[in-house]
């Protein structure tokens, strides 16, 4: 359905939504995503401290090294493929911006084959509380992974509308180095004994 | 610089895209709005039952299953009153309903910045709705744990207690959706404050009632994000067996509960590092609108316009460090006790400087005591009153004593339920003109006010006294302990008072309607106001002003301006057709 | 102020550019309506409103000062210094209740609407940084000196000749207990509770030191003596509130927390809940019972003379 604004857009009319305002809606939106991991990560500094002495670090699966090394590269690839957008290289920015969601892809399957090695050593979500974090954590910020693969499919596949170029790649970019930050910090989180 | 010329878009046609599947601002405000009158609607009802089980323990009655209320029938009235009112009444009609509607017009844009993005948010706040309403007809009814849900009465099941079962389930999950909802929205408010202001409205030349909502949803961004983490935890703990708040040993009913380990009061301190926010959220609004209509209707400029605009933002702020004031006695560590405390009373300046510029913005005025008017004013004795009574409860000693007591229950109700409501109220008579082009009758609306306004005193200042004897919240009936018996009398005069109020409210629910189809045509400008919102026809065009989009000169509340050829001088126009020749 | 005034009646059709303009600023008809709606020079609300506010205040200031619907007496310091604080914050609020509701009346009832120009003030910084400044020492002010009142009852440790007594709480009830002559309370292990057993709190039968521990459903201390008392809490968060004490303190699963008072007049006070904590929960009450020293010596040997 055609909004009012997307007509004004249409004919030219500079009152329409400003690029830029895409730009503030995504950061306004990790804002928010990153307070819910705040939230999360302070029940976990909250729960640790407890002294009950049922805290048992799990068994860090050790392909998870992997998965980081997947997802960073990831975020490399798609910073590329916007510099080659931006260059004007249309052939070289579909190139990287399908090896970025590809890996994305493989990071999604790395962590589901996370989840089977633990589920294979009984380790389950409720079995102590450090599995619990762990899969909330993860499970978390895999679900938010995939909402970002679907846009990085959907910008390939066709833009928005009402969103130039420059700035649906833009937006998805933000996205996408922020999923990488978060998992920097969940991984880094999960580390700690 | 003159205004943009564009070609305007033709309107819809169809009811079902006109008016219910819309991306339209305006019409999505008024879906907040509506949606919010059933649920007030629903919300006063539940509340008049509990009023009538209080101080007629064994009369039958209406909608309660099996005629007498039980314990448990009350405390899901307790539970589901309060969830009904706090999210979708006073977090939704002064933020979502208003906010909508007003926002862009205000700072002279063509909608929202992310249209469909809105629409998704009023639809999920629907569904939330109906999903939370759902808990009253599963077995077991309604959860008991009040809107605040603690754990392990609501994290265990069944086994806590009628209710607690699917019902709490449904419960988290309205709130859980209402969540997201808020999130969208307040991403929308944000962007477009920010980026779609028209020429020459600078920051401070946006209304107060910009400010408000543009803060408010930097509140709802950040709170609603932590009660949406916390909810999570909370449903694992129902449905996955995990024990982010179940300490082990627990022994319910008998039975031995197989957990580990966790806290019940972490889950205190997410909910309320939201709930604190969220009744910030409820009232800032309001303040913004009373700001606005104080200046219309006493024709002169906001006392301390920069005070008010750093007021709302320094009470934004404050509001995310004081959440542990609700917990004083949780077993939470006594010295956070003092440090909360100190931060709280510091809540109490900006909020007295409001007050304060309130008083100096009628000080030497010209007072029209039209409608929105008397809500406004109405509004301002409330804040003071509910605002004041705050001030026992924020110090940790005072606290002690009149904690869950009918004293809090009388200082959140003067705020939230009668001041913020008094806001809605003066917003709608106020507003009333230009949405639906149609005015109210000021009659009506006199006779809706002057019943009211006494009566919500009626109703709750006896609580205060109560609560100082001792009167706990929460209590389904006075059989328990025996000093209880004393305060019937006082809760007698309260339900009295209360289906006076109540049945009042008739008038406005007829006044509204009544207007909506038989009301005197308004214009465009029918309270001589300044900002841009009355720029433009009375209901506005579909892209709010008809192709001309107004660029703005000066600040939202020129009234009186010596030398001005009238007693207001809109934003919107130059300054050659301003001034007296 | 001149101000002239065509006249156009207008509907609410947009899209006409010039009707739009005029009628923007000149409209007799909103004049003709704000008059025929009272709302210029009418003296009657602006006058209803002053007085309904100083009746208002007047009977609010009334049943607060002259302690209508008091507190019952306060039995110990404690409750008496957080009296004080109350008193003392009342006198503040108070103040403030008062100045700003008549400051309020009299703005509504002064400038109501007899034809005068308003006065276009858009701010006073003096002003505005003076009562920020008063409102800031006042307000931290209380919160600093009621700061007292609950470092007395939270921060201190309890004397070495404290009475210790274990607070037990579940739906819906209380269960106080002694730890008897041996001064030792016996363990507890959830997976021995059993109410219709007798073992409400779940002793543990291989524990000598609990053989003397006395479970009782009330709680009685001697005057004077400094008691400490241990909440716990079996299945969902209670609450212990005696309103003589002027004490409250939720009682948390998976916690022990300690409250502490010295009681300073003899008599029988109501323990009542008030952490919502089930359908049961306005039922859930016991008492408390303050007795002179010999009949606490009494009590205890009755406790160890045994059932």
């Amino acid at each position: 359905m055609r909004t009012n604004l997307e007509t004004m857009a249409a004919h030219g009319s500079s009152a329409a939504v400003p690029q830029r305002a895409y730009v503030t809606g995504m950061v306004l939106a990790l804002g928010g995503i990153g307070m819910f991991f705040t939230a999360l990560v302070s029940a976990w500094i909250v729960r640790r401290g407890l002294s009950n002495g049922d805290w048992q670090p799990i068994e860090f699966p050790r392909i998870l090294w992997l998965n980081t090394a997947i997802l960073l590269a990831s975020s490399v690839a798609l910073a590329r493929s916007r510099h080659w957008l931006i260059a004007g290289r249309e052939a070289d920015y579909r190139h990287w911006w399908g090896v970025a969601t590809i890996l994305g892809a493989l990071f999604l399957s790395g962590q589901i084959l996370a989840w089977r090695q633990l589920r294979a050593a009984r380790i389950f979500l409720a079995a102590n509380p450090a599995s619990s974090f762990f899969y909330v954590f993860t499970v978390a910020h895999a679900l938010h992974v995939v909402g970002g693969i679907a846009a990085l499919v959907v910008i390939a596949l066709r833009r928005p509308r009402h969103l130039s170029r420059q700035t649906s790649t833009q937006v998805a970019a933000l996205y996408w180095h922020f999923m990488g930050a978060l998992w920097l910090m969940i991984f880094a989180l999960l580390l700690v004994k | 610089m003159s205004a943009q010329s564009v070609h305007s878009p033709e309107p819809r046609t169809g009811i079902l895209r006109r008016y219910i599947f819309s991306a339209d601002h305006k019409v999505i405000g008024l879906q907040y709005f509506f949606l919010a009158l059933v649920a007030v609607t629903i919300g006063t009802i539940l509340s008049l039952l509990m009023r009538m089980h209080l101080v007629w323990p064994a009369a039958h009655l209406p909608f309660v299953a099996g005629g007498i209320m039980t314990p448990e029938q009350y405390l899901a009235l307790v539970t589901m009153h309060g969830t009904i009112m706090v999210f979708f009444v006073l977090s939704t009609v002064p933020q979502a309903g208003f906010g909508n509607y007003f926002l862009p017009i205000q700072i002279g844009a063509p909608d929202m910045a992310f249209p469909r993005l809105n629409m998704l948010s009023f639809w999920l706040t629907l569904l939330a709705f109906l999903v939370l309403l759902a808990a009253f007809f599963v077995p077991g009814g309604a959860p008991i744990s009040g809107w605040t849900a603690y754990p392990p009465l609501s994290g265990l099941g069944e086994v806590t207690g009628p209710g607690e079962g699917t019902g709490q389930l449904l419960w988290v999950a309205g709130v859980l959706i209402f969540c997201i909802a808020s999130l969208l929205g307040s991403i929308n408010f944000i962007s477009t404050t920010i980026d779609m202001r028209a020429s020459g409205m600078t920051l401070m030349r946006m209304p107060l009632t910009v400010w408000a909502w543009f803060v408010t949803a930097i509140l709802s961004l950040l709170a609603f994000a932590v009660l949406f983490a916390g909810g999570i935890l909370l449903v694992l703990d129902r449905v996955a067996e995990t024990s982010f708040f179940l300490p082990a040993g627990l022994v319910v009913n008998g039975e031995l509960q197989m957990r580990g380990g966790g806290s019940p009061l972490l889950w205190q301190h997410l909910f309320w590092f939201f709930g604190h926010p969220e009744v910030y959220i409820a009232i800032l609004p309001g303040m913004g609108a009373v700001s606005h209509i104080l200046a219309n209707f006493s024709r002169k400029p906001v006392f301390g316009y920069r005070a008010m605009a750093f007021a709302l933002c320094a009470i934004g702020f404050l509001g995310f460090l004081v959440w542990g004031h609700h917990m004083f006695v949780s077993g939470m560590n006594p010295y956070s006790g003092l440090t909360f405390s100190l931060l709280t009373v510091s809540i109490g300046v900006p909020s007295a400087v409001k007050t304060f510029n309130w008083l100096g913005t009628l000080w030497g005025g010209r007072i029209r005591l039209q409608s929105p008017m008397l809500f406004a004013i109405g509004f301002v004795s409330f804040f003071v009153t509910g605002g004041l009574s705050g001030i026992f409860l924020a110090q940790p000693a005072v606290d002690t004593e009149l904690h869950a007591t009918y004293y809090v229950v009388a200082h959140f109700h003067i705020v939230m339920g009668v001041a913020a409501i008094f806001g809605i109220f003066a917003a709608t008579h106020y507003w009333f003109p230009k949405m639906f082009g149609r005015r109210m009758n000021e009659t009506l609306a006199k006779l809706h006010f002057w019943i009211t306004f006494p009566g919500v005193y009626c109703i709750f200042m006896p609580m205060h006294f109560i609560g100082i004897e001792g009167g706990v919240r929460r209590y389904a009936d006075s059989t328990g302990a025996n000093f209880l018996a004393a305060l019937q009398p006082l809760h007698l005069f309260i339900t009295i008072a209360a289906f006076i109020t109540a049945t009042a409210q008739l008038v406005f629910f007829y006044n509204f309607f009544r207007s909506l189809r038989k009301g005197e045509p308004a214009t465009e400008n029918p309270w001589d106001a300044t900002t841009l919102e009355w720029a433009t026809a009375s209901p506005p065009p579909l892209d709010n002003f008809g192709g001309h989009f107004p660029s703005v000169y000066r600040g939202p509340y020129e009234y009186s301006v010596p030398g001005a050829a009238q007693d207001f001088t809109p934003q919107h126009l130059e300054s050659e057709q301003t001034h007296a020749d | 102020m001149a101000r002239s005034r065509g006249c156009a009646r207008r509907t609410h059709r947009p899209n006409r550019a010039l009707a739009l303009e005029f009628s923007r600023r000149f409209c007799l008809y909103d004049c003709v309506s704000r008059t025929r709606n009272g709302a210029r020079g009418s003296a009657a609300p602006a006058l209803l409103f002053a007085l309904f506010l100083i009746l208002f205040v007047a009977v609010t200031v009334y049943l607060f000062a002259a302690r209508v619907y008091p507190a019952p007496p306060p039995i110990s310091r404690g409750a008496a210094l957080v009296d004080r604080q109350y008193n003392l914050t009342l006198c503040a609020a108070g103040a403030a209740f008062v100045l700003a509701q008549l400051g309020l009346a009299c703005a509504v009832w002064r400038f109501r609407d007899r034809g005068q120009s308003a006065r276009f003030i858009s701010g006073n910084v003096a002003l505005e940084v003076l009562w920020t400044c008063v409102t800031l020492v006042v307000f931290v002010g209380l919160g600093m000196f009621g700061r007292r009142a609950w470092a007395d009852a939270r921060f201190v440790s309890s004397p070495s000749n404290a009475i210790q007594i274990e607070v037990t709480t579940n739906q819906f009830v209380y269960t106080f207990r002694y730890p008897g002559p041996d001064g030792k309370f016996g363990r507890l292990d959830p997976s021995f509770i059993s109410a219709p057993a007798g073992n409400p709190l779940g002793l543990d039968p291989n524990d000598a030191a609990g053989r003397d521990d006395a479970v009782l459903a009330t709680l009685t201390v001697p005057v004077d003596r400094p008691v400490e008392l241990l909440l716990r809490s079996q299945d969902v968060i209670h609450n212990f509130f005696v309103r003589e004490l002027r004490l409250q303190q939720d009682a948390v699963p998976g916690m022990v927390i300690p409250v502490r008072f010295t009681a300073d007049r003899i008599g029988t006070y109501e323990i009542v809940c008030t952490q919502l904590c089930g359908l049961g929960h306005n039922k859930m009450h016991s008492l408390l019972k303050v007795v002179s020293p010999s009949d606490y010596e009494s009590f205890l040997q009755r406790q160890a003379a045994g059932p």
